[in-house]
This record gives C-alpha cells, structure tokens and sequence, in this order.
C-alpha cells in the first residue's frame, strides 16, 4: 500500500493533468473548488478518474464535504 | 386528465396505483452499471405492506411524524409510502445537510420517527448534540452486519406479517412538512396538505402526462420538492417508472438515458450546464465537413421547431444528439434555480424540450412552467392552470413582486405564525422574486427582494444561515449579504453570498485576517461559501437590543459602496 504522502501526490498529478492546470499551482491544502474553479459535478468527474486510477470504488457520500485535496487523499487512503 | 378527485390522501392514491398497474414496473435503482432493484407496483407493494404492518405495531398513529433521511433509492419511497399509508405526516430532509443541521430540524419537526442511511446514520449518532435527539424509534438501513446501531433498528428487519389497514385522512390533513431553509437561522418548515399535493399534481400532469411506460430519471433529491413530486408522486399515480442512481457521477448519469430510455428528466441548472459542455466538447471535435453538417442540420431543426417541439422529426434530424440521451427523452425540467436562457436555448435547438418552470417549496412545487407552445427561454412559462399569479406594486416597467394564490400554497410555517403572517397575505404568498408578465401571458423573473441567493444546484442559501461561521473574528463587526441585495441587479444570475466588514480603529485587513475569513469560509459547504469580502468605514446601524438593521444596512451599503469594492476569496 502507498503511503498516504504518495497517494497525495497521484491525486495532485491526476487533477493537474484532468483539468490541464500546471501541477505547481496545486497545493495538498487547496480548495479544488476554488483552485480548479470546477463545479461539484466536475469534482465528481476527478473522482470517476481516481477510482479507475487507484481501482477503488468510492460512494458519491465520501466526497461530501470534502473541498481540499489533502483529505480527498485521505479518503482514498482508507480504502486502498 | 388524471382525475384524482376520489382520493383524499396521498396514502389512498398510491395504493390505489399499486392495486392498477400490478405488473408495470414502478422502480428501478442502479448503482453505477449494476441494476441493483427492479420492482413492478405489486413487488413494491409486497416490500411496503411488511413496514405498514410493524409501524402499525410500534404505534405510529395518524398525524405522527417520520422524517427521512436518504439519498434517492427504493427505500426511500417505500418508506415515504409507508408513512402515508399509516396516516402519518413525512418530514423529507436534505441529505446533504451536516449532521448537526439534521439533529436542528429533526428537534424543530418533532418527528417521533426518523428512517435514516447508515452512513448518515453514523454522522448524526457522533454529532454534538445526539443525546437530545427526540425520535422515538429510528429505522437505518444497509447498515453493516455486527455495527452497534446505537438503539436503532434495521429497516430490512422491521417488518411484521399480517394485513395492515390504510389509514383515512381528510384533504386538509397534513401530508409533509418540507423545509425551505433555516438550518443556521429561523427553521421554515412548510406545512403542506394532501390536498396541496393532489391538486398540483393534476395540474402538471395535465401539461406533461405520464403513464405506463414511462421512465423518469430522478437525479435531484427526493426531499427536494421538485423530485418528490415529478419523481414519486407523479409517475406513481399514473404507472410510470421512476429510475434511480446511487451514484450521480456524470458519466454513470449518461450512461442511465440510454440504458433505460428514459422519458423524462429533472434538473437543475449546473447538471443542464454540464450536459451542456459535454455536447459542445463533442461538436468540437467534429471534422469540419461534419460539423457543417450539424450546424446545417440544427438550423432545419430550429426552423422547424420554432411554434412547437416535434420531437420525432428532431430525432430524425440529429439521430446521433438523440440516442446520446437514450433516443426517447420527451423533455428536460428545469427548475429550482436561474437557468441561463442561452443553455435551454442550446438543447431546444437539438430537438430536446426544455420545460423550465418556476417553484417556491411554499407553494408545493411549481406554480408557473413552460408549456412549449412555443418554447421560450427567455421566461418561466405561464401560470399552472389552478395558480393564480399577480405583480404586486408593478414599476413603469411592468416589474413587481411575484404573488400566488393557489390550492397548492402550503398552509402555514410550522410553529412560526409570524413568519406565516409576513409571508401569506390574504391567501397570496409573497413570494420575494421580482418578476412581470409579458404580453403572452409568461412570466418573466428579474432578480429577488429578499437576501438570500440560490445556487445552481437549486439551493437556497440565506446569509443568516451561514453567518455563524464568523463568530468572534478580529474585526468590529461583520455582516452577510447576498451581493444582488445589496446592488439589486435585474437578473438571478451572478449570485453570490459577501461577507460586510467593519474593521476596528486604525485596523487594516492583513494576510492574517484574510486566511482566517478564508480558513472559516471553508468550514462551510461549498455551495454556501462567500464569495468575497467589502470594507465598510461605518458602524454598523443596531436596533435597542443591538441586532443589526439589515435592510438599512444593507441600503446604506448598496448606496455607499459599487459591487467592484467585492474583494473576491
């Protein structure tokens, strides 16, 4: 299992190259909402491309509230 | 016309459609590909009858109250029709509400039962707060094997053998208590009669019917006064099939229209939106011969669309547009928030009706929508035959303050007789929305009176709700406006919540203080953040007990300082 850390970074990469955004204007604390100026459905989208990417299946419930990448992490984490 | 004049509950009507249209199937729930629950009226029948009988057993008595709380599948509505059945009175509330909200507005509805997701479940039992939770007995389902339920009981064991009787209510019974906002501040819960729903009811089927075959898509929220009617009521009275999705991931959303044909769906602007820019995304990438095509074939369309829709000459047109969205769509409803015209534009010009209408949760559902004859996205449609709409203190322009008058209007706020009082005026509910009728008779909105905004998502978010988030931050005094409040705009677009400051003597705003407002800001959900901050150089106007005068504040504000001053987070 990755450590959360690396998990982290996968999930920065993996939204840089989704919405096409520099990976250095990303940071683990940001608010995606905010940072990538997308909608909660297109968050949603993100989360489609993660799953396949760590190959888990995450109820829609988890990204609820959830707005940082740091905790989306977390959340992936749990369930690797 | 469906005629539901027999029936004088919603209880007595849905039963009535499970015993009509035994082997039509009325539900269908998908989790991501996988069909998980396919029922035909009578299966569903044969699921809710157990839950009547140990309802009944656990004493649920007419005019006692079940909140529930889930997101939409089966249980959901099998639970709700439950309730009715039993002659109770159905709190629905937003599941997407923080734990701590749930336990307010469970306390203020006095709901003696709650039916509950595990997973929501398990937030509401580890919130502050838990211990004065007032439900009597609580219902989780799919909760885990092994999992302490913390007194609650699993509704898949909640069931008892025998025949339970349907319990008679009066129209002018209450069928639901639906909250409209309040979570933070003065809980609104509309009280609303069977009657209200029976009447509505007729009125929007008789512009979009549904019947035996009929698959609706319910993606917004059942607790949602949209979907609760279009995705329960509705096609349940009539033998339609109501599909639901665990999951509303947009991908999984496409793949349902063409998976189970669907006939119609709900949603609010953003989804429309999404859709939207998926369409284009793909029009973009066409090779120019064939994009010239399409543009070719669009403009036929709309010509041959322009007095009314013809949805089987559209889909022969533009088959490829059509089959993306399972080839047998009737129409998009849109509701519960602004739509940009120019997005509803975008589908009827592909063939795709677009019925947008206009709603208050006050007034049971919809009171005005679009009946397509001919399309116009440029208003909310014309009054549903049974409301009556009026401009109260029109200006030059024809432009007042919306007022209804209707059957459907809920009957009052409940425990809130001021409230009710400012709100229903000699049986007109004074709706708030500025608006004016054209010369066709449709409704035109320009922009609200009152401070709250709502967001594309079809949420309505007032800024005492979410002030709280900024108690005992280091300025003088702060206060939240919807921005159009404070420089009143006529449109309901660019909606967005400010945060008013009044800083100390001799303070300045600093990074410091601009993280905090940040940092507390996203204590909040997303949809309820503020969208930026504006400097105000003078106190704050107090009443005796040293409450903020918010109209005069908010007057003094709009006159003193330009929306530019916005400092965006």
């Amino acid at each position: 299992m990755p450590a959360l850390d690396q998990t982290l970074d996968e999930v920065l990469n993996l939204a840089a190259a989704h919405f096409k955004v520099p990976r250095e204007k990303l940071a683990p604390d940001d608010d995606f909402f905010k940072t990538l100026g997308i909608d909660s459905l297109q968050a949603l989208d993100l989360l489609t491309r993660l799953e396949h990417h760590f190959r888990i299946e995450l109820p829609d419930y988890e990204l609820q509230g959830v707005s940082d990448f740091r905790t989306l992490a977390e959340r992936i984490q749990s369930r690797l | 016309m469906l005629d539901l004049h027999q029936y004088a509950s919603l209880g007595a009507a849905l039963t009535a459609a499970l015993d009509r249209w035994p082997n039509e199937t009325c539900l269908i729930e998908a989790d991501r590909d996988r069909e998980k629950v396919r029922l035909t009226y009578s299966d569903f029948k044969e699921m809710a009858r157990p839950l009547c009988r140990a309802l009944e057993d656990a004493d649920f008595k007419a005019g006692d109250r079940a909140a529930i709380i889930m997101t939409n599948q089966s249980k959901w509505l099998i639970s709700a029709y439950a309730i009715f059945f039993c002659g109770g009175v159905l709190v629905p509330l937003d599941y997407k509400l923080s734990a701590g909200e749930h336990l307010q507005l469970l306390a203020h509805s006095k709901a003696r039962f709650l039916i509950v997701e595990y997973y929501l479940w398990r937030a509401i039992s580890e919130a502050a707060g838990f211990s004065k939770l007032g439900a009597e007995i609580v219902l989780v389902t799919e909760a885990p094997a092994g999992v302490d339920l913390r007194g609650a009981y699993r509704w898949e064991e909640f069931r008892r053998k025998g025949d339970p009787t349907l319990v008679a209510r009066q129209r002018e019974d209450t069928a639901c208590i639906v909250y409209s906002s309040g979570t933070g501040g003065r809980a609104k819960g509309c009280v609303l009669t069977h009657d209200a729903y029976l009447e509505q009811c007729t009125a929007l089927t008789a512009w979009y019917p549904f019947w035996p075959g009929v698959r609706y898509l319910s993606i917004l929220p059942t607790n949602h006064a949209i979907d609760f009617m279009v995705g329960f009521i509705g096609p349940f009275v009539c033998g339609a099939c109501v599909v639901h999705l665990r999951t509303l991931r947009p991908e999984f959303v496409r793949d349902a229209f063409v998976r189970y044909r669907i006939t119609y769906v709900s949603l609010v602007p953003m989804v429309l939106k999404n859709l939207e820019r998926g369409f284009r995304a793909k029009f973009d990438e066409l090779p120019p011969k064939k994009r010239w095509l399409l543009d070719r074939l669009i403009r036929i369309n709309k010509m041959l669309t322009r007095k009314k829709p013809r949805v089987e000459v559209s889909r022969r047109l533009l088959p490829q547009v059509h089959k993306a969205f399972g080839g047998e769509l009737r129409a998009l409803i849109v509701g519960g928030a602004f739509t940009d015209p120019a997005t509803m534009q975008f589908f009827y010009d592909l063939g795709i009706p677009v019925a947008c209408g206009y709603g208050l949760t006050e007034a049971c559902t919809a009171v005005t929508l679009n009946d397509l004859k001919p399309f116009r996205a440029d208003t909310v449609g014309k009054p549903l035959p049974g409301s009556e709409l009026r401009i109260l203190s029109p200006d030059t322009e024809g432009i007042g303050e919306v007022a209804v008058r209707s059957r459907w209007l809920m009957s009052h706020y409940l425990d809130d007789p001021e409230l009710t009082a400012q709100t229903i005026v000699e049986g007109w509910l004074v709706t708030g929305d500025q608006g004016r009728f054209d010369g066709n008779g449709h409704l035109q909105l320009f922009g609200r009176k009152k401070n709250m905004i709502v967001t594309e998502g079809g949420k309505n978010i007032y800024p005492e709700d979410i002030e709280s988030v900024f108690d005992g931050l280091g300025v003088k005094e702060y206060c939240v406006f919807a921005a159009n409040y404070l420089w009143p705009q006529k449109t309901l677009g660019e909606e967005m919540l400010v945060l008013t400051i009044r800083l100390e003597q001799n303070q300045q705003i600093d990074d410091r203080l601009r993280e905090e407002i940040v940092a507390r800001n996203r204590r909040l959900a997303d949809f309820k953040r503020i969208g930026g901050y504006v400097l105000w150089g003078k106190d704050f106007p107090r009443t005796a007990s040293m409450k903020i005068k918010r109209a005069e504040l908010a007057a003094e504000i709009g006159g003193g300082a330009a929306r530019e001053q916005i400092v965006e987070i």
